[in-house]
């Protein structure tokens, strides 16, 4: 749900990072902190548990710049991987202007890919969002492991409507500014069509 | 857009933060935040302002709001509409003014939670009622077709390239 404050010419859009456990969702959001410059970012919050994994949320606030004279800013979130907190995820969901789906390229992470996304639709479903029409971008993480599942592979089972898709390696920022772009753009585009 | 769109026009800003200036002063409080369940800051007033990273408050806020909500839910509440965070010397007032905007008063010694609570539940009818205008505004404007002129209509490639160079 966008907020335009026409008071303060600004505009806020909220993207979601989803995904299996450790696809790389909060690694991608360290890396967007840490090549930010300090001016057009907020504080990383993590809301983690002792080992680090997530435990509510991940947020990061980012200022784009000025579009047509307002300032654009995106809040990003990632979302537990962990299947038993559904719940959370639920609740991140909310208001969701965009969606970045982390799919993890081990092979054995296929089917927890697969669920994920399962879950997601569902979710989505939840909110009153539609997966095909809410502005969605598909990221294909972890490019570098040794055996890592071929690319028309990862698509035949996880893209759902030819959208667009980026592979990455998140800990050296592969393709991770590509797919914030990605998905503002989208978000951006979808702000055209109805505005 | 769809009316589920958050807006907020000077006029509306300007009566909001008149309602949490009053609010805060009345209160005896040290800042006032107003924010949508989604966690956007809508409006802030408050002393050392610059202290608070306003813009972590609200997504937490939200956050906090939304698995309360939940919980509330799990037990057969329909929501809680207020809740209190004590601390040693702060303390937080965050309530719900409507089914979309979190209101959220930092008190201290200064204050005290009855007085705090008081003065929200008057605050809130004002907030509900700017809030019921601004809906009307914004579904009037779509209805004349005045968002033709948004800025987001005209928004192109190279705008969008432009945030990323």
């Amino acid at each position: 749900m966008t907020f335009i404050n026409y008071a303060a010419r600004e505009i806020n859009c909220k993207l979601v990072y989803y995904g299996p456990g450790l696809c790389g969702k909060t690694t991608n959001l360290q890396y967007i902190y840490d090549k930010t410059n300090p001016g057009a970012k907020g504080k990383l919050i993590s809301l983690a548990t002792e080992t680090e994994r997530t435990l509510f949320f991940d947020f990061l606030p980012l200022e784009l710049g000025t579009i047509r004279g307002f300032k654009t800013r995106f809040h990003l979130y990632t979302v537990p991987g962990q299947v038993f907190y559904d719940a959370s995820r639920k609740l991140i969901l909310k208001g969701a202007d965009g969606i970045i789906f982390v799919a993890d390229s081990q092979q054995a992470r296929m089917e927890a890919n697969s669920e994920s996304l399962r879950n997601l639709t569902d979710n989505l479903k939840l909110q009153a969002l539609d997966i095909r029409t809410i502005p969605y971008v598909l990221q294909l993480n972890k490019r570098d492991v040794p055996g890592a599942v071929p690319v028309d592979v990862m698509l035949k089972a996880l893209r759902i409507k030819g959208e667009e898709y980026i592979e990455a390696i998140a800990p050296r920022g592969v393709g991770v500014f590509e797919t914030l772009k990605a998905a503002a753009r989208h978000v951006l585009i979808s702000l055209k069509k109805t505005a | 857009m769809p009316l589920t769109d958050t807006v907020m026009y000077e006029e509306q800003l300007g009566q909001i933060n008149t309602v949490l200036t009053r609010l805060r002063s009345e209160a005896n409080s040290r800042a006032a935040f107003l924010i949508d369940r989604n966690g956007q800051q809508i409006a802030a007033t408050g002393e050392d302002l610059d202290q608070v990273d306003a813009t972590a408050l609200a997504s937490l806020t939200a956050g906090n709001v939304a698995s309360t909500d939940a919980i509330a839910k799990l037990i057969g509440e329909k929501a809680f509409s207020a809740l209190v965070h004590e601390g040693d010397k702060d303390n937080l007032h965050i309530s719900l003014v409507n089914d979309r905007i979190i209101l959220v008063i930092l008190f201290d010694e200064r204050s005290s939670l009855g007085l705090v609570r008081l003065r929200v539940r008057k605050a809130s009818g004002d907030l509900v009622h700017i809030f019921e205008v601004l809906d009307q505004r914004h579904a009037a404007e779509i209805a004349r077709g005045a968002v033709n002129s948004s800025p987001f209509s005209e928004i192109t490639d190279d705008d969008i390239d432009s945030l990323f160079a």
